[in-house]
């Protein structure tokens, strides 16, 4: 990575890019966000009549060739004998309908029951099919996406706090007290962590609530993801403490507070920034992984990481194509957090893992 | 587990049912010599050795390199006469007179005779060679007795009559005397055919022989030039050169195997991947077989073991409502089973009532249905049984308390969970919150077995056999597999009737006295729900086409069971390179 400051025509576009990729990033939060309205159905709402249904198609034209200036879609009925393919019944039209009445659903504190589209039973929206018990894969991947997206972006939170604090700590003391915290990082970052969180999870109860759940994954991945920024965090610190503008403020008797707040800490922040955009989508992936593994949320509430795993299944793999709508999601998100990191990177020296 | 149930091959004195028809017809025909099979198995075999082995993939192999004296065919489901020529049982039912053929000899060409009959069932009635399935050959708490009276003919004597039967015999592997006596004798008899052993130091009276085994690799079998069986025109079996067996440990990776004709034979099929087989199928290169529903049950029960001194608290207090009869049968009522074989097993299963699959065409109770799916019927009975509901409609029990649970079942096995799933939707309707944890294979059996740290889970069982008495360890009240309250004596006074009834059964020698018992036994199962019996899902299995004699059946081992039979009915294309090419 360049370690000098770019200026100039290029810096321009570049900054353009990283603003491009983080309103996109902001963007995808917001929409998962929005998944009770956005989603025509409850994530765990089973339709027993639909399994592993492929992706509604939405129509313009009906079966005599007519127009429709409003979009419709067909009811769908099971082949008979035949478990996973459907037949639409031509005979009646049902219109998409916007902000209609569906299944209540949470807001923050408050219930409602307006969603964005929807359309008249007996026909169903699948806009990305359902899995294996009739679910809608669109209302599993925006609820999934509530919780890989703020798992990983709370843990980098976490990782990053903690980091920022013990690193700029130890490089501004130095001393025992950096001895003692950098062989901590190493005792850390030498340990197995995902066997580590089998045991910690071993430990628990069988059962957790989702926000439990939620909570433990946040944690562990935080408190052992702390150490490689704080390593990063000290070495800034080490260097902002020799610097002449600190040492002369020192001569004028300020103490070590107002040193580490209005001159150490500041250094580091860009830095911490960047270090955000690329531990971020390490961490979902690190939620991705727990839940693939069955270590993270459970049924019925949907991630991305178990919403993945049924892909581990030859036959899901081989048949159901919409099944991988998690996986190019996951891809889009690193990309754009990739995106912003780069765009970051030439503010400051950042080692990309 | 299931291995040691699956041993359980027991009695059942009247001809079994047909088994489903297969495309390839019910009769051998005569086939022709040559060629090798290859089939894929989900692990190495633990031991080679029929004293010591345990597991579904040692029966695998050792089934079709050892014989027994009087042997189930697995499709018709009656016996046959296998080492045995043939065998008359006494007035009382408490002596077995067996002949013996002439003439035959161990793959390594000795000769068998009564010896080696006495020699093996010595050594399985030995209670310090710690054979798994000796239970089975102890009668009323009597070890069978044998005599010799002349070099082809033995006796087996009980203490009480035994309804089992010649189906005793089934699967009791004879063991060559001349190799083994030396062993037994220094007692390492256990240790011996292990996984290093040699193909030399093994001998056997069935089809196959020991060629060669890399662990973690591969097991081939070779003919046996001295097998004693012919074909209708007088040819020697087996009809195959070779059986080799690849050690593929997922049921993916084996089904994709199947498909690209790396493997010739696939059993064990998960709807899932019959599904995806059956869309190729057109290219004509196998058959796929759907032989309805086999003799495995998936079930839902809670834990109802005497939880005293264990530090379970929150699961003992919840066991007020798992020991409550109307609590069981609200729940059971309440699970749409129909919904559970269309969504877990594609439609390929069926609901059940009780654990008899209609598999078991001769033992089943068709008096019973399964459970009609109500919920108004089971919230009856929960209001009945003191349980209310509260304004959010959570169910709460007769202190106030919410009523919710766990179920654990095995992370492996995909439709188990997803019935986990489908069940604690089910059970949301009445107000119960469910909770579906899926776990390793081990840590559940630890719990189930052990630790009795648990509050529901979901696991499958297979009986070995249609007789009533492969089930035995499982509904007496102190059976090693009666998973819901392992030990102690019967709970209630319909366990007290079960028990009773298949006791009785065991000794009856009249098959209708024994059919009404059984039958009573299946309605007081249905009635009082000691567990939920789920459904029962089909044997689903495939062989290339070309696979002569090819006739699958419901008993293990479905595909393999007449290996001797087996023929490829042209030479295959590529099959010789294919034969001195190591498998990849």
């Amino acid at each position: 990575m360049p370690s000098t400051r770019a200026s100039g025509p290029s810096s321009r576009r570049r900054k353009r890019r990283r603003f491009d990729a983080a309103a996109l990033l902001i963007a995808a939060h917001v929409l998962v966000l929005l998944a009770g309205p956005l989603a025509p159905y409850h994530p765990a709402a089973q339709h027993r009549e639909a399994p592993w249904a492929p992706p509604t198609r939405i129509h313009f034209f009906d079966a005599g060739g007519g127009f429709h200036p409003r979009p419709f879609v067909y009811a769908r009925t099971a082949v008979p004998g035949a478990a996973d393919e459907y037949v639409e019944d031509r005979g009646r039209a049902f219109p998409i309908r916007f902000f209609v009445r569906g299944e209540p659903y949470a807001l923050g504190p408050w219930t409602f029951e307006r969603r964005l589209f929807g359309v008249e039973a007996p026909a169903r929206i699948f806009l990305l099919g359902t899995d294996g018990l009739g679910r809608d894969q669109l209302a599993r991947l925006l609820h999934g996406g509530r919780v890989s997206l703020f798992a990983g972006l709370l843990a980098a939170a976490v990782a990053l706090s903690l980091g920022t604090l013990l690193g700029s700590l130890s490089g501004f003391y130095g001393g025992r007290v950096d001895a003692l915290l950098m062989r901590m990082t190493e005792l850390v970052m030498v340990l197995p962590w995902l066997y580590l969180l089998l045991a910690v999870r071993a430990f628990l109860p069988l059962e957790l609530p989702p926000l439990r759940a939620f909570v433990l994954v946040v944690t562990v991945i935080g408190l052992i993801g702390w150490a490689p920024p704080a390593r990063l965090f000290r070495g800034v610190a080490l260097s902002a403490r020799e610097r002449e503008y600190v040492q002369a403020a020192r001569g004028f008797g300020a103490g070590d507070r107002y040193l580490l707040v209005r001159h150490i800490l500041p250094q580091v922040r860009t830095l911490a920034l960047t270090q955000a955009a690329i531990l971020a989508p390490r961490y979902i992936l690190a939620e991705v992984t727990l839940s693939f593994l069955g270590l993270g949320i459970g049924e019925p509430v949907p991630s991305w990481g178990n919403l993945l795993a049924e892909l581990q299944h030859y036959s899901v793999l081989a048949s159901y194509w919409w099944m991988a709508a998690p996986a190019v999601a996951l891809v889009g998100v690193f990309l754009l957090y990739q995106r912003v990191a780069s765009g970051l990177a030439p503010d400051a020296t950042i080692e990309l893992h | 587990m299931l291995a040691l149930l699956a041993l359980a091959l027991a009695a059942c004195s009247r001809p079994g049912p047909e088994a489903p028809a297969a495309a390839a017809g019910t009769e051998p025909v005569v086939g022709r010599h040559g060629g090798r099979l290859v089939v894929a198995l989900r692990s190495q075999p633990a031991s080679l050795n029929p004293v010591a082995a345990v597991d579904n993939t040692s029966f695998t192999v050792l089934r079709r390199v050892h014989a027994d004296l009087v042997h189930i065919n697995r499709q018709t489901q009656r016996t046959e006469p296998a080492l045995a020529e043939s065998w008359s049982i006494s007035e009382d039912g408490r002596r077995i007179t067996v002949r013996l053929r002439r003439g035959l000899r161990f793959s390594d060409g000795e000769p068998f005779d009564a010896d080696d009959v006495l020699f093996s069932y010595r050594v399985y009635l030995d209670e310090s060679v710690g054979f798994p399935g000796r239970d089975l050959l102890v009668v009323g708490g009597e070890p069978l007795g044998l005599r010799k009276v002349d070099a082809h003919t033995v006796v087996f004597e009980m203490g009480q009559p035994y309804a089992v039967g010649e189906r005793l015999f089934d699967s009791v592997a004879i063991l060559p005397e001349h190799l083994l006596r030396g062993p037994y004798e220094e007692g390492r008899l256990p240790e011996v055919w292990g996984n290093a052993a040699e193909p030399s130091e093994i001998a056997g009276l069935g089809p196959f022989q020991l060629k060669e085994y890399v662990p973690a690799q591969r097991l081939v079998l070779e003919r046996n030039p001295h097998y004693w069986k012919v074909d209708a025109d007088g040819q020697r079996l087996p009809y195959l050169d070779e059986i080799a067996f690849l050690f593929v440990p997922s049921q993916d990776a084996q089904a994709i195997r199947f498909q690209s004709g790396e493997t010739d034979v696939i059993d064990g099929l998960s709807a899932e991947n019959y599904a995806v087989l059956e869309r190729q199928a057109h290219s004509g290169r196998y058959r796929l077989f759907d032989l309805g529903p086999g003799l495995t049950y998936n079930f839902l029960f809670f834990n109802l073991n005497d939880l005293e001194g264990r530090r379970l608290e929150s699961i003992e207090r919840k066991q007020a409502w798992f020991s409550d009869l109307e609590f069981r049968r609200a729940v059971s009522e309440a699970v749409d089973r129909e919904a559970l074989a269309s969504l877990a097993f594609k439609g390929r299963a069926e609901p059940l009532a009780t654990h008899v699959s209609s598999g078991n065409k001769l033992w089943r109770n068709d008096a019973i249905a399964p459970p009609a799916r109500s919920s108004d019927s089971a919230r009856r009975r929960l209001a009945a049984a003191g349980f209310s509901w509260n304004a959010e409609g959570e169910l709460l029990d007769a202190d106030g308390r919410p009523v919710s649970f766990t179920i654990v079942t095995n992370s492996s096995n995909a439709q188990r969970v997803r019935m986990g799933t489908v069940i604690q939707e089910d059970l949301a309707g009445l107000g119960i919150d469910v909770g579906v944890v899926p776990i390793e294979f081990r840590a559940m059996l630890e719990r189930v077995f052990r630790s009795f740290d648990y509050e529901a889970c979901i696991l499958g069982l297979s009986s070995g056999d249609v007789d009533p008495n492969s089930d035995m360890n499982v509904w007496l009240s102190g059976g090693s597999s009666h998973l819901w309250r392992i030990g102690g004596g019967p709970a209630d006074a319909a366990e007290e009737e079960i028990d009773r009834l298949l006791r009785e059964q065991l000794v009856e020698l009249d098959p209708a006295v024994r059919k009404a018992k059984y039958n009573r036994v299946q309605e007081i199962i249905a009635d009082t729900v000691p567990a939920i019996f789920l459904v029962s899902h089909d044997i689903l299995v495939g062989a290339k086409v070309g696979l002569g004699n090819f006739r699958p059946a419901v008993l293990d081992h479905s595909t393999l069971w007449n290996a001797d039979e087996l023929f490829w009915e042209a030479p295959e294309p590529g099959a010789e390179g294919r034969a001195t090419a190591a498998p990849r």
